[in-house]
């Protein structure tokens, strides 16, 4: 077990509490750089879905890991992020500009919407975004001339100070693009986490009555929650339009919204580690899948809503059996390794909380 | 002049007047405490001036800046703290943090130097942790200070939410009941504790407690309610001694 011998208050507020820690993400960061000389195209673009899925799960955890606030309509978000960014793009923006901007766009919408619905809580806020979902395959239909309606839009090639970039054609260097995103969101995350803003939203989650007393504006820090959170989901949703190569109004839909929400579940609520277990899950689950089932039924054989009932198990066994998510597993077994042999059965149980003063208005 | 005066103060829920006409003033270095049956209006009044209840009819003034100006995340900014009767922390977080978000009206930082975790932001959590750990020193929570909340005994996250409302150095410190549900040597702990409040850090303190042990042994002046309104107010021993007091705690004819 790694004790650590904390000198300065800094030990706490860096990145990384100690060296060996350090050390394992440079090794992690050192192999997702070589990962495109290690394995093929065919993985490696599956790598990069699973790194697009991630950064969305960091946006919607921003939002319901951090600041408890459930969405089920963050697939308009994505949409957002990958209309505004192929708009843009083909009015001539370039993409160095156009890719953060869509993110801000997506931020602001974010916050508008955020005014009203935020006054909702619990199952309301989510039926609510429900909403959104819906709404935003009829809107994409309506403003037909400028999203191109059902026949859909391509995105345009990437260019980056004359370098081009592709996903078909040029997986590794859209993989590097992918990855370097996921490295600036992730480092957002966590730069909040450790900063006041990161506490208001715990504070917000767990007891909306004492962080008023304590000086927390409720729906000002809700809104920068749902703006930053969209803004992040909004750049993954630029980046699956890429990935996708075509989108039309059904690609972001309801089904992608509540994927997204049990991706988060599955791999971890509050945690950034979280949203990449949830990630290599629902990205690679479906291929799972069909491969398994060709073994055992052989090719030819369609099980209509297989994936989304094997989904739909999984969320609830982990909701049964492990709510902390495939990360909270994850630190049992590294702590039972690290304490051998002096782990006990008991050491996660917690107390149930106490009585908590009912909301006051 | 009074660091808070209340004049007044009414305010019903539906049929019930849950306070009534009530006046009272602190002073600035005091431990005032407020004394009453179940359902006199003692939370009700604390909720009155953190803002959590809009009232009827009165004013609630604070060192000359009207409260009924301010929503009730702003009245934190001038420098009032509050515990809550049945623990308000937040759960899911640790001590350490818990008592950080205390010191959320200091911060100074804004939304893009945070993202990037500019020089600036690092440099101040220093200094809000250094004002954390003088607050972790005087109320001995050493042991705790990574511990997540929800796994602590009630003792201790009584505590814990002491030192989230010092954290934020106010100037008057509200204390719901802070002797409920603890130990005879908590509640001695939590006696010096007041009394180290008021004499070291200089923080006027109203609480409301119903042991009246604790109260007679730290307060300067009490008031006691029932049915909202006021009953006695005086030195503890007046207030104990008091005829109507004596009625309403124990009912008429008992003196």
């Amino acid at each position: 077990m790694r004790i650590h011998f904390k000198t300065t208050y800094n030990d706490d507020i860096r990145l990384f509490p100690d060296r060996w820690t350090f050390m394992v993400y440079a090794a992690l960061l050192v192999l997702a750089f070589a990962l495109p000389y290690l394995i093929g195209e065919f993985y490696l673009g599956e790598v990069t879905n699973v790194l697009i899925w991630a950064i969305a799960g960091l946006g919607l955890m921003l939002l319901t890991g951090q600041t408890g606030q459930a969405s089920l309509g963050h697939a308009a978000f994505l949409a957002i992020g990958c209309y505004a960014n192929t708009i843009l793009i083909e009015q001539g923006v370039p993409f160095i500009v156009a890719f953060p901007l869509a993110g801000i766009i997506t931020g602001l919408v974010g916050v508008l919407i955020a005014i009203p619905v935020l006054r909702l809580h619990g199952i309301y806020l989510a039926i609510a975004t429900i909403a959104l979902s819906v709404l935003a395959d009829d809107i994409i239909v309506l403003t037909e001339p400028w999203s191109g309606g059902v026949s859909g839009k391509f995105p345009e090639m990437i260019t980056i100070f004359g370098l081009e970039i592709e996903r078909w054609s040029m997986p590794s260097r859209f993989y590097y693009l992918v990855l370097v995103v996921t490295i600036i969101c992730t480092l957002f995350y966590r730069n909040l986490l450790r900063s006041p803003l990161g506490r208001a939203f715990a504070a917000v989650r767990d007891s909306e009555v004492s962080a008023t007393a304590m000086g927390v504006h409720i729906a000002r820090t809700k809104g920068k929650a749902f703006g930053l959170s969209c803004m992040i989901t909004g750049w993954a949703g630029a980046l699956m339009g890429y990935y996708a190569g075509t989108f039309n109004n059904e690609t972001f839909s309801l089904v992608i919204s509540i994927t997204l929400l049990m991706m988060i579940v599955i791999g971890g609520l509050g945690t950034i580690h979280g949203a990449f277990f949830g990630a290599v899950v629902v990205a690679f689950l479906p291929q799972g899948l069909s491969i398994l089932k060709d073994g055992v039924f052989g090719s030819g054989v369609a099980i209509p809503g297989l994936e989304t009932g094997v989904f739909g198990v999984i969320l609830i066994l982990f909701i049964l059996f492990e709510p902390m998510g495939i990360y909270g597993r994850w630190l049992k077994i590294r702590i039972w390794f690290e304490l051998f042999p002096f782990a006990r059965k008991d050491m996660f149980r917690r107390q149930k909380s106490y009585l908590k003063t009912e909301r006051l208005r | 002049m009074s660091l808070l005066e209340i004049n007044n103060a009414t305010l019903k829920f539906g049929g019930v007047v849950a306070v009534n006409d009530l006046s009272f003033s602190v002073e600035e270095g005091e431990v005032y405490a407020i004394v009453g049956p179940n359902g006199a209006g003692k939370s009700t009044a604390f909720n009155l001036i953190s803002r959590f209840y809009e009232p009827f009819a009165g004013t609630f003034r604070f060192d000359g800046n009207n409260l009924l100006d301010l929503d009730a995340d702003q009245v934190a900014d001038l420098g009032i703290a509050r515990t809550f009767q049945n623990i308000e922390l937040f759960d899911h977080a640790t001590v350490l943090q818990n008592l950080l978000v205390g010191r959320h009206r200091h911060r100074k930082t804004t939304l893009l130097e945070e993202m990037f975790f500019m020089p600036r932001v690092r440099r101040e959590e220093e200094r809000h942790r250094a004002a954390v750990e003088e607050v972790i020193d005087f109320l001995d929570l050493q042991p705790y200070r990574n511990k997540m909340i929800a796994g602590l005994p009630y003792g201790v996250r009584k505590v814990v939410e002491l030192g989230r409302a010092l954290a934020s150095e106010p100037r008057l410190l509200l204390l719901d009941e802070p002797a409920s549900g603890l130990s005879v040597e908590e509640t001695q702990d939590m006696r010096w504790w007041i009394d180290d409040i008021r004499k070291q850090m200089g923080i006027t303190v109203l609480m409301v407690e119903h042991d009246m042990g604790l109260v007679s042994g730290v307060s300067d002046r009490v008031l006691a309610l029932a049915d909202g309104a006021k009953l006695a107010e005086g030195t503890p021993a007046e207030v104990q001694a008091d005829p109507a007091v004596i009625e309403a705690y124990l009912g008429a004819g008992a003196a």
